[in-house]
């Protein structure tokens, strides 16, 4: 017999616009100790079908159809009494943030034994004694220390161990694990995989995995259900499914997921017809304003366009009239590289490591503790005049990580992108203005009414788009991506890395790409630098980098990477 | 100046004591039933007490109990007890009767607010991550309720609640003036409505050690409340 | 520091938008009407307000006292400040009764002095709702503007902006209008106080209430200056002036909305509790607090008619303003309904 089966369900929130279906008739199986997957993109309804499970739906959500039956027994209909009983003892789960799941007023000891004590009936000494095997199971040393510490003074990917234990102190028959690794960095997340994969196969526990990640269902699951809004499209075992997809839309899902093992020319697009060469408008570059880029331009030689010498940025963690007690945190230490014209130079590293510090100098956001950054050979920090402060703004511009935040809510799409335009007086008339400014946004592919909408109106992939639209529009030299694409979906992010690869050939434009995705980085980078604790470790051509990494912790980082070779290959064009 | 204090300060102990216990209780319930009919008729209420102020309650608590029904003093203190300076209507019938009016009046509002505040950091912790948590580990309801979400909920609470201890000496300035109770409100407006600097001074010195006074005992308490602000991070980080 | 935070927490609540365009990215952008009228009134503020009928009957109540007290001159049958008009002999007379001299009736009743008492309500709330705004105005603009130095510089502006809101904050906003009442009036030559009263009352309200403001507007910059969009707009090399104004000013004015609403019903409050302790608004001009001052002294000999029309208009008043409030607060934050 099944450990969870669903049959039909159907989610809907009614809404004053109708009613919004967030899962339709999906069916899907469970067996002990079997992990199944559940991946699709943002809205696809993976985390509302784990929500109707626990009975945690957001009101005014309500299974419209369907049934969920657990070890033989209807669980969709249960009271909230019963419900309650049927959480914990036999559904548990682990939340996505390690850092808002615990409560922070109590010790990781009270938070255990309380949940144990009310589901095992132990006294309060063999609880406590459990408590300390779990942390030990879930790999925290010094457990009978360390369960007297809140949870603040515990690490992220610690703190994911605690809640593994909370989830496991009930000992449930199924877990369901929303999104566990997302909010951590890549070695962690590897980590809390192995340790999740490791407890089910010893305590034969079912578990549901939600993720939008292709990598962490290629290593972790044994079945995978693929999702689209609402609908699931296929399901089946793992390798079966990744490695020769029957649905379209997998097929173009595990197309677009960037590949670290081959470098490709384009990445495929999910869109059926798909747009595979060039989608640019035709503009000739060479008569259009935006190639008309001024007489600063002296990309003759081969000097680099921007240089960064001796990098330290300092923070300073502990305020204090006195010196001596002020404490420094270092987020950039002795950093130093150069940036050929029309290269796409990439840093590559974990959460903390400096990289987006060094972007934000670059950018002039930071100021730097000491060293310089050069831009054609002029130092960024000692501008001689406000126009020659002007033209280096007008040359360095910057696409930003999270599309939800980097475009003003309150001004229209035009507004945002005439902006630079008025400001930096770069056009001669309000027709000009406008005329620029459509042709801007036919240019990262929004149609010309997309300038009347406020932001809101775009997804993520198109706010971003409006981004690089608002960058372009200084008519810059040099563009910094920090983590450009990391808050899109795989078949989004796949569109916008191919746009800005076009942009760069056609405008000629040098590059500064920062992300923690290695297999991004592969495709989209000329030469890496690698960054940790503050320092470049090592900085190779691409190629090299992955074929023959030098320093320990870049071999760590290629090590970590997730191993797609079962992800079919149908689609991927490989570049020559 | 001295004998104005101790007189101001019998009406305010009983007041505040009643008014944090009381509003505590009202908010959680009325942020755990947030549909029920009791909790949104003491929502409704407490809009009401929102809006009157303070001396709107205190005529209108006179013309009930001492006009109309004639129970209870309208005004001044009753008879008192001198206790070795520290002089006392808690201890006489009508020095106590006399306190009921004023203290009702000083509470109500009191009440209202803190309780408005309470339901809605109530509601806000019950939506937090944890909580779900907790809840999906199957804890019963009174140990989610009571035990994770109520502790959470008090720590902006002690700071607001801390802050309105203050205000207590304000309203007690409008309770005193509409009681006619002879104590140093009532000083301080007369100071005010003739330009006694001298007055004025001495009575703003006094507030203010109070309100030092109340901000140190408010954040003691918040490092009773919170281990971040206790524990030094450990190593391990 | 963190470097990024990936793609995560979007809440599990889909939006469901009905009218869709495909563009040829694929992808759909919402459309929604093209004028910011038909933009409100398809919003989901003016939905909420809508389905609020208590709201629907504050929001008149507001209304009606608002245009009552704005045409207070051509609506109230006397001028009851206009000594030509009143006559000592209607003094008195209750509501809806005839005056046993004169006969006239008197739909509110009229007090000592023969004045209509529905006449001095519209006039008093004429006042009481002047100060009440100007108030608020005052006190808003002073906190935002500070408030967005605080929060946008930092460093010691922040530090000392903010400590001095932390120790008003200690006290409370009607002491601290005393105060001010008290030391402005110390200024004031005696024999100008009562023409000026209306301002110093102004004044001490908005002095006694901007820390509610720079406190919102703060937290609120120091939220937005770290999102990406005003990060943009400094590499873009927009200026610390024009980035505060433009970019961060309009996205921080919601919780500030809020805080305006509730803060009239305090400012009016403040101001009538000021009045009614005898520091406000002169007998001779009287807002709502006056009237009802004046009112108590007739409490104990029966006139209760005196005091209860205009203590009922300054509780109607506040009640709704602070039904508004609330309201407001809830449907710009829908997460809390």
């Amino acid at each position: 017999m099944a450990l969870l089966e669903i049959n039909g369900l159907s989610v809907s929130y009614p809404g004053r616009k109708g009613e919004f279906i967030a899962v339709d008739h999906a069916d899907v199986t469970i067996e002990p100790g079997q992990i199944v997957g559940v991946v699709g993109e943002s809205g696809a309804g993976k985390s509302t079908i784990g929500n109707a499970i626990m009975g945690l739906l957001e009101p005014p959500g309500q299974i419209s159809t369907g049934s969920i039956t657990l070890k033989g027994a209807r669980i969709d209909a249960l009271d909230a009494d019963a419900m309650r009983g049927l959480r914990g003892r036999d559904i548990s789960i682990i939340m996505q943030d390690p850092l808002t799941a615990l409560n922070p007023l109590y010790t990781v000891e009270r938070q255990l034994v309380e949940t144990i004590e009310f589901h095992s009936k132990l006294s309060e000494n063999a609880g406590r004694q459990k408590a300390i095997e779990l942390l030990d199971a879930v790999g925290i040393p010094d457990p009978s220390v360390r369960i007297k510490h809140y949870p603040h003074q515990f690490s992220g990917g610690m703190r994911q161990r605690v809640v593994i234990a909370l989830a496991l102190s009930t000992e449930p028959s199924l877990i369901i694990a929303d999104e566990p690794t997302t909010a951590l960095d890549v070695s962690i997340q590897a980590q809390i995989l192995d340790l999740i994969k490791g407890l089910v196969r010893e305590r034969q526990v079912g578990v549901m995995l939600i993720t939008h990640d292709m990598g962490v269902i290629a290593e972790t699951t044994d079945h995978v259900v693929v999702m689209k809004d609402g609908v699931i499209v296929e399901q089946g075992l793992t390798p079966q499914v990744l490695g020769s997809p029957s649905h379209p839309y997998s097929r173009g899902l595990i197309a677009s997921v960037p590949r670290a093992d081959v470098r490709v020319h384009r990445f495929a697009s999910l869109q059926a017809g798909g747009k595979g060469g060039s989608s640019l408008p035709k503009i000739d570059v060479a008569t259009h304003w935006i190639g008309q880029v001024g007489a600063q331009n002296e990309t003759t030689s081969d000097a680099p366009v921007v240089e960064v010498r001796n990098l330290d940025v300092k923070f300073q963690t502990v305020r204090s009239l006195l010196p001596s007690k002020r404490r420094y945190m270092t987020a950039a230490n002795k950093v130093s590289f150069g940036i050929k014209p029309g290269e796409v130079f990439g840093i590559v590293g974990e959460s903390g490591s400096g990289k987006s510090t060094v972007a934000k100098v670059i950018a002039g956001l930071l100021e730097p503790s000491s060293g310089h950054v050069l831009l054609d050979g002029r130092d960024l920090s000692a501008p001689r005049d406000e126009v020659e402060r002007q033209v280096q703004r007008q040359a360095i511009q910057m696409v930003f990580q999270d599309p939800y935040s980097s475009l003003n809510p309150r001004m229209r799409v035009r507004d945002i992108v005439a902006e630079p335009i008025l400001l930096h007086n770069l056009a001669t008339s309000k027709d000009e203005v406008e005329s620029i400014v459509t042709d801007l946004l036919g240019l990262v592919g929004l149609p010309k009414e997309a300038g009347e909408r406020y932001p809101h109106a775009f997804s993520g992939g198109q706010r971003q788009r409006i981004s690089i639209a608002r960058a372009l529009a200084t008519r810059p030299r040099f563009l910094i991506c920090d983590e450009p694409t990391s808050a899109l979906d795989v078949s989004i992010q796949a569109q916008v890395l191919n746009l800005l690869k076009d942009l760069q050939e056609t405008l000629d434009l040098t590059m500064l790409f920062i992300s923690h995705d290695l297999p991004v980085m592969r495709q989209m980078c000329d030469r890496i630098g690698v960054m940790y604790h503050g320092t470049m470790v090592e900085l190779a051509e691409t190629e090299k980098l992955f074929t023959q990494p030098q320093h320990e912790h870049t071999q760590t980082l290629m090590s970590l990477m997730p191993k797609l070779d079962i992800l079919s290959s149908e689609g991927v064009e490989v570049a020559a | 100046m001295l004998k104005t204090c101790a007189s101001a300060s019998v009406l305010m102990i009983p007041s505040s004591c009643s008014t944090s216990t009381s509003s505590l209780a009202l908010g959680v319930y009325t942020a755990l039933r947030r549909k029920g009919f009791v909790a949104t008729t003491i929502m409704t209420a407490s809009l009401i007490g929102v809006s009157l102020p303070t001396f709107l309650i205190g005529i209108t608590l006179i013309w009930i109990f001492a006009v109309e029904l004639q129970w209870l003093p309208s005004n001044g203190r009753g008879e008192v007890i001198d206790l070795g300076g520290w002089t006392t209507g808690f201890l006489t019938d009508s020095g106590r009767a006399s306190l009921i009016l004023p203290a009702i009046t000083l509470g109500l509002y009191q009440l209202t607010l803190i309780m408005r505040l309470v339901r809605s950091e109530m509601l806000e912790v019950l939506r937090t991550d944890y909580i779900k948590f907790a809840r999906a580990r199957g804890l019963p309801a009174r140990a989610v309720n009571f035990g994770h979400a109520l502790k959470n909920t008090l720590i902006p609470v002690i700071t607001i609640t801390g802050l309105q201890l203050g205000s207590i000496v304000a309203f007690a300035i409008i309770t005193e003036t509409v009681f006619q109770w002879p104590g140093v409100g009532l000083m301080f407006i007369n100071a005010i409505n003739f330009v006694d600097i001298p007055v004025m001074a001495t009575y703003l010195m006094l507030i203010a050690v109070f309100f030092v006074l109340v901000n140190l005992i408010v954040d003691l308490l918040y490092f009773a409340v919170d281990p971040r602000l206790r524990v030094e991070r450990a190593p391990g980080k | 520091m963190s470097d990024e935070t990936l793609g995560s927490g979007q809440s599990s609540v889909p939006q469901s938008s009905a009218r869709q365009t495909a563009n040829d990215t694929g992808e759909v952008i919402r459309s929604e009407p093209a004028t910011a009228l038909a933009r409100f009134f398809d919003s989901d503020i003016w939905y909420s307000f809508t389905r609020s009928p208590v709201t629907i009957v504050a929001a008149l109540l507001v209304l009606i006292i608002l245009v009552a007290s704005a045409f207070a001159p051509w609506l109230s049958p006397q001028d009851p400040f206009n000594p030509a008009t009143l006559n000592l002999l209607d003094g008195f007379t209750p509501p809806m009764e005839a005056n046993q001299f004169t006969g006239s009736v008197y739909w509110l009743g009229t007090d000592d002095q023969g004045r209509d008492i529905f006449s001095t309500i519209l006039y008093g709330s004429r006042i009481s709702l002047f100060v009440g705004v100007s108030a608020v105005l005052l006190a808003m603009i002073i906190g935002i503007v500070l408030g967005l130095v605080a929060g946008y510089r930092g460093g010691w502006a922040d530090t000392i902006i903010m400590r001095i809101a932390d120790v008003q904050l200690t006290f409370p906003s009607i002491l601290i209008a005393l105060l001010v009442f008290g030391i402005v009036r110390g200024i004031v030559p005696p024999d100008m106080r009562n023409d000026v009263a209306i301002w110093i009352l102004i004044v001490s309200i908005a002095l006694s209430d901007w820390v509610q403001y720079a406190r919102t507007v703060r937290g609120a910059t120091l939220v937005e200056r770290n999102k990406e969009y005003v990060q943009a707009a400094r590499v873009i090399g927009v200026k610390p002036f024009p980035i505060m104004m433009k970019h961060v000013l309009p996205n921080v004015m919601g919780p500030v909305l809020v805080i305006a609403t509730i803060g009239l019903a305090l400012a009016i409050i403040a101001e009538a509790t000021l009045s009614f302790l005898g520091v406000g608004m002169p007998k001779t001009t009287p807002s709502l607090g006056t009237l009802i001052n004046t009112g108590q002294d007739f409490l104990f000999s029966g006139e209760w008619w005196i005091l209860l029309f205009p203590a009922l208009t300054l509780l109607i008043l506040a009640l709704s303003v602070n039904l508004l409030g609330d309201w407001l607060r809830d449907a710009l934050n829908p997460k809390l309904r």
